[in-house]
């Protein structure tokens, strides 16, 4: 199938304003189903609820659109009941990193063989660009107008932190590399999570003087710092700045693999007595 | 030949065997007293059917997992006591308006809040009616016996499968706690209903064409078959694409309720003991039923002639049976361990026929045989 062929063009244009970076995520999403050839009985793409949570709306796969911070949790149900379905979640950083952080983490501990991409974009888009738990500190907010007085997460280190055996952060200025590292994800029999930072042009940036994609794109760039180039700087200059590329990926047996384990050595014990 | 097995357990350990024997495969949950042994069991007894437990992060996590497992094809079922109860409401939402089959049981303790973690109560009907937002119905089942924990954990399956809907099973910690002797019964594979699948060709399928089908229940498959759909908790259409026309808002929204009232007789279970020459009436459900039986006989020894009606199904509410009631005793008594949930039910049905009354504990102790007696001698007077 081509990439185009998974996605219901009939319903285009996006509901996503103009800048805003949802579109070329999705694109790279789908060009990976066509890398790895996934049809759309075999695939199941589960939603939140956000403006990236609205992507299921423009599949042709199977889709499961359930409830603000929980598609974590669907997902898992929904792969280890027939772990032949190839099931990726996707969230914004209010579904998945702030209501939906506990799944998160123990989703990355627990390691079924599902797929989660974050959009991050800095706040809550859907209702009007409120604060979320990447929204960096200072920066403003219709609920922050005197500036954020929290801290941000971290949302790969989080990821890693809790055991995640694939972690990777993409920007939406590279859409190859970002398509590389989500087919590289969506391949992995592991939890696999992939940050796709694209900020909110509509809000966090009109809030913070950065009203169009151009000055937002730049100010990505000028954060981004790639994993290799990571590797010789020092702790204190990588403070505020966004490590690209692969950030973890290690072998590390799946639950259903695990489970099946179980299962076949109870059959072999039940067989022999 | 089939197998029937007699064994003594507690109520628990029957709803586990009656989820597994209806066919249930896939459990998910999060530990909480009185339920807690529903997990144990699950836990011990589906890996060696093939089936998948999982224990999850918190019970809006358990929830949401039945519902995808669900949406995969396979019976899903969770237990919980009421903390994890309220916080599975909304994800109960996602099950009724995505409409997916699974099974809740809430295994009741007293509350609010954390309440009395160990201590039996029937607080939550009033919850598994309206706990989650939004107009809908919904099936609840209560079992008073160790058997009908089995027996009605089959039905709940069924009937969920059937409508498309979650079932709630509400026991409570004086029932899932008792061990009593009770016959796990091998059931027949026509004992045994699974959801209604498409036909249709895979271009044509919709998930939620309700209105094409006879019985309103839209057929469904499942994730990895030749049909491909989308399950929408957000308001939708009859392909599951999301929709905000307020004529389709209006059609869909009645529909989770309609398609109880239209099954009415399907659904709703009452059983009945001793009403033929009743003059006075007990109505219970649940743990409270046991008091209510003991109660009848020691005021038939009295010379009251007291019936009972048991309500299997708490929801939808047995309203025509009730009134039928109502409309033949001289009171109505109406035991259970809240402040008259049930009892407020049975006023809006029958007010205007007889006498109705309540007997109400709410102090973790069940309600005992004299005190329901010494309520029907009071009406009786
Ligand atoms: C339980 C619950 N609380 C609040 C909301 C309201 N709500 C809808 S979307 C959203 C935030 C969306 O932000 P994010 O997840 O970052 O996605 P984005 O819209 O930015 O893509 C909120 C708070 C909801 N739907 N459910
Ligand atoms: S509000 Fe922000 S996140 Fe939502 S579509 Fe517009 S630009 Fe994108």
């Amino acid at each position: 199938m081509k990439y185009m062929d998974y996605l219901r063009t009939e319903l285009f244009p996006l509901f996503w304003c103009g800048g805003c970076g949802n579109g070329a995520v999705l694109g790279a999403i789908a060009r990976s189903f066509e890398t790895l050839g996934y049809t759309k009985e075999n695939t199941v793409v589960v939603t939140g609820i956000g403006c990236w949570g609205k992507a299921d709306d423009y599949v042709k796969t199977n889709a499961f659109h359930g409830t603000h911070g929980r598609a974590i949790a669907f997902a898992t149900g929904i792969k280890l009941a027939n772990p032949s379905l190839n099931v990726i979640a996707l969230m914004g950083d209010g579904d998945g990193a702030t209501i939906g952080g506990n799944h998160f983490i123990h989703g990355a501990r627990r390691n079924v063989d599902i797929t989660a991409v974050i959009v991050n974009n800095y706040n809550y888009g859907m209702t009007g660009g409120q604060l979320s738990g990447t929204t960096p500190e200072n920066s403003k907010t219709t609920t922050s107008r005197y500036g954020h007085i929290e801290g941000a997460f971290d949302i790969c280190k989080l990821a890693e932190a809790a055991g995640a055996p694939y972690v990777a952060r993409a920007t939406t200025d590279n859409p190859v590399v970002m398509q590389h590292l989500i087919t590289d994800g969506l391949k992995k029999k592991s939890f696999a999570f992939i940050e796709a930072i694209a900020p909110c042009p509509t809000h966090f940036g009109r809030n913070n003087g950065m009203p169009d994609a151009v000055s937002l794109m730049n100010w990505v760039k000028d954060k981004s710092v790639s994993a290799q180039q990571a590797k010789t700087m020092s702790a204190e200059s990588l403070e505020d700045k966004l490590i690209t590329g692969k950030l973890v990926d290690k072998e590390c047996e799946d639950y259903g693999t695990k489970y099946q384990k179980i299962v076949e050595s109870l059959r072999v014990k039940e067989a022999s007595s | 030949m089939k197998k029937d097995i007699v064994s003594f357990a507690m109520g628990n350990e029957a709803i586990t065997e009656g989820a597994l024997a209806a066919g249930a495969r896939f459990y998910a949950g999060y530990p909480i007293t009185p339920s807690s042994e529903v997990a144990e069991f699950s836990s011990i007894r589906l890996p060696k059917l093939g089936g998948m437990y999982i224990q999850m992060e918190d019970e809006i996590a358990s929830i949401a997992a039945i519902i995808g497992a669900s949406a995969s094809g396979v019976k899903s079922f969770t237990a919980t006591s009421g903390p994890g109860f309220s916080l599975m409401q909304e994800n109960l939402g996602v099950a009724i308006m995505g409409e997916v089959p699974c099974v809740i049981i809430n295994v009741m303790r007293s509350g609010p809040s954390t309440g009395l973690a160990t201590k039996p109560a029937q607080g939550d009907v009033m919850q598994a009616r309206w706990g989650t937002h939004g107009d809908h119905g919904i099936i609840a089942l209560s079992p008073s016996t160790v058997q009908e924990c089995f027996d009605f954990t089959v039905k709940a399956f069924n009937l969920s499968e059937r409508y498309r809907t979650p079932v709630i099973i509400l026991t409570d910690e004086t029932v899932g706690h008792m061990r009593e002797g009770y016959v796990r019964r091998e059931l027949s594979p026509g004992e045994i209903l699974n959801r209604k699948e498409p036909t249709c060709t895979p271009a044509d399928y919709k998930p939620y064409n309700f209105e094409a089908e006879e019985d309103g229940i839209a057929p469904l498959a499942a994730y990895g078959s030749k049909y491909v759909f989308r399950i929408n908790g957000s308001g939708h259409d009859e392909s599951g694409d999301p929709c905000a026309r307020p004529d389709n808002a209006d059609k869909f929204i009645r529909h989770y309720t309609e398609k109880f009232i239209k099954n009415r007789k399907d659904i709703v279970e009452v059983k009945e003991f001793e009403m033929d020459d009743a003059e006075y009436a007990i109505i219970a459900y649940g743990c409270s039923v046991r008091g209510a039986k003991a109660a009848m006989k020691l005021a038939r020894e009295n010379g009251i002639k007291v019936g009972l009606l048991q309500l299997i199904t708490i929801w939808p509410f047995a309203d025509l049976e009730v009134l039928e009631i109502c409309k033949k005793v001289k009171a109505v008594v109406v035991p259970e361990m809240n402040l008259g949930q049930i009892l407020g039910e049975v006023i809006k049905v029958g007010q205007n026929y007889t006498k109705i009354a309540g007997v109400n504990r709410i102090d973790s102790q069940i309600i005992t045989p004299y005190e329901i007696l010494a309520k029907l001698e009071e009406v009786a007077k």
